[in-house]
């Protein structure tokens, strides 16, 4: 299947042009955050403090990795599940995010959202955390270090494999593939 | 009385949580390879592809899977016929779990304390065991890391008798397509009917050891375990959520007798990366 190279931080341009369904290879930085970095942040922004990361433009990446081995960059680093960032990542996104790299569904204020402040949400494939971990080169932690797993780590990355799930104009692969598959229990010759 | 000491089970524990997280038994990675056969979808295809990939790379390198090392679910057959000797069995199945997560380079993923402060117990203890008494001289030991994202999808649905097999058809269906892309599609889909609320989901959850593709010995369970295969894979969920034939790589059932006013059923799921490794002390 076809693949598009793209950069990591992110710019308008690229977000408008990606579409649900697209596959994606990325090259750059991106910063891991999963529910406790998440919690922290967005108490840091209630608080009126400043965030460790600017966030404008920046992919994060809902992803706690297993240690790394001796001369690995990193140990397993698959995403987690991003529904239980959904309290969170609109607030993100009116910081400037423009790029989630998690697994599964997300609620409706964060679809809205994503509309709002032109933002892509890609998945990754979930449970394939060794082969992940070979697309990043450095992964250095730069906040939450107590957090340990769930330490904000800044990644390198070279042709990170990604697919958009929701893109900026309301598509959602997840909805669309299910239709497209789905085979209703009548035509199966069941209740 | 056979005498078995503790530290024998500490370094199985140790072993076997490593093996576990580097390597999927053989019928799950052949259940990958009949679902990659079949799948319709070609964006399924190629999800199925990465997953026998990264399962190949995993165990060739000696790395985890999955970075969710899991919660290490412990299933021990204690035989009545031996004698744990020098100390506490239930202490030294976490000490091995304290040892194998550290020397294997696994995700320590427990918190102390659940609902507030949520602070990381670095060593992946306390394990989840659940001890069974059998006749013999022998002690089983079965490791389960089991991942959170699967496990967040489990359901208890304390149905009535009125419900029969129509209302499980429905809970189950309901349960999986809840989930959805979530718990990390293909699935195996674990099923406790009977017993009591806890019941149900104990058999559930150890319904999930059973192989790939085998059935329960009961006809009448077995051709639910295969209705629901059919319609859970025409749910179009697909591998990864991402639209496809393959949602489930399998549905086990256990069953178990329960009270004349209760129908219990639990559902739950278990992701692609179904690990899982035994030995026999």
């Amino acid at each position: 299947m076809e693949t598009i190279n793209i950069k990591a931080p992110l710019n308008e341009t690229t977000v408008e042009k990606l579409r649900a369904g697209d596959q994606v290879l990325i090259t750059g930085v991106i910063y891991t955050a999963r529910d406790a970095a998440h919690k922290r942040m967005v108490e840091a922004l209630d608080k009126g403090e400043k965030l460790p990361l600017d966030l404008k433009n920046q992919v994060i990446y809902y992803m706690g990795p297993s240690p790394a081995k001796p001369g690995h960059a990193i140990g397993s680093a698959g995403p987690t599940t991003s529904g239980r960032m959904d309290v969170y990542a609109p607030r993100l996104m009116a910081e400037g995010l423009k790029g989630m790299i998690g697994k599964g569904d997300r609620q409706s204020p964060v679809k809205d959202a994503m509309k709002k402040y032109k933002a892509v949400y890609f998945a990754a494939i979930g449970g394939a955390g060794a082969l992940i971990s070979k697309t990043i080169t450095k992964a250095d932690v730069i906040a939450y270090d107590d957090l340990g797993a769930e330490a904000i780590r800044r990644l390198e990355v070279k042709d990170f494999p990604a697919t958009v799930i929701n893109d900026i104009y309301g598509g959602d692969l997840y909805q669309e593939g299910k239709a497209k598959y789905r085979v209703s229990p009548e035509k199966l010759g069941l209740k | 009385m056979r005498e078995l000491n503790v530290k024998e089970i500490t370094e199985a524990v140790a072993r076997l949580c490593q093996e576990a997280n580097y390597s999927l038994p053989e019928d799950v990675m052949a259940a990958l390879q009949q679902a990659l056969a079949s799948e319709q979808s070609p964006i399924g295809k190629q999800t199925l592809e990465q997953l026998i990939e990264n399962a190949r790379m995993a165990k060739a390198e000696q790395l985890a899977i999955c970075q969710d090392c899991g919660a290490t679910v412990v299933y021990l057959e204690v035989g009545q016929d031996v004698h744990i000797a020098g100390g506490g069995l239930y202490d030294a199945v976490n000490e091995g779990v304290r040892l194998g997560y550290e020397a294997g380079y696994l995700r320590k993923s427990m918190v102390k304390q659940p609902f507030s402060s949520r602070v990381n117990t670095k060593d992946n203890t306390p394990a989840i065991i659940h001890t069974d008494i059998v006749p013999g001289d022998k002690v089983k030991i079965t490791i389960v890391p089991k991942g959170g994202g699967s496990e967040n999808m489990s359901r208890l649905f304390m149905l009535t008798p009125s419900k029969g097999r129509q209302g499980i058809i429905d809970s189950v269906i309901k349960a999986v397509e809840e989930a959805g892309s979530n718990p990390c599609p293909p699935i195996i889909v674990g099923v406790g009917i009977g017993g009591t609320a806890e019941k149900a989901m104990e058999l559930a959850k150890k319904s999930l050891l059973r192989k790939v593709g085998d059935h329960n010995s009961d006809p009448e369970v077995a051709d639910l375990e295969k209705e629901l295969f059919i319609r859970i894979n025409a749910l179009g969920i697909g591998p990864q959520g991402y639209g496809g034939t393959v949602t489930a790589l399998g549905v086990n059932i256990d069953t178990f007798p329960a009270h004349i006013a209760s129908m219990p059923l639990a559902v739950n799921l278990q992701c692609h990366a179904a690990r899982h490794k035994e030995a026999v002390l």
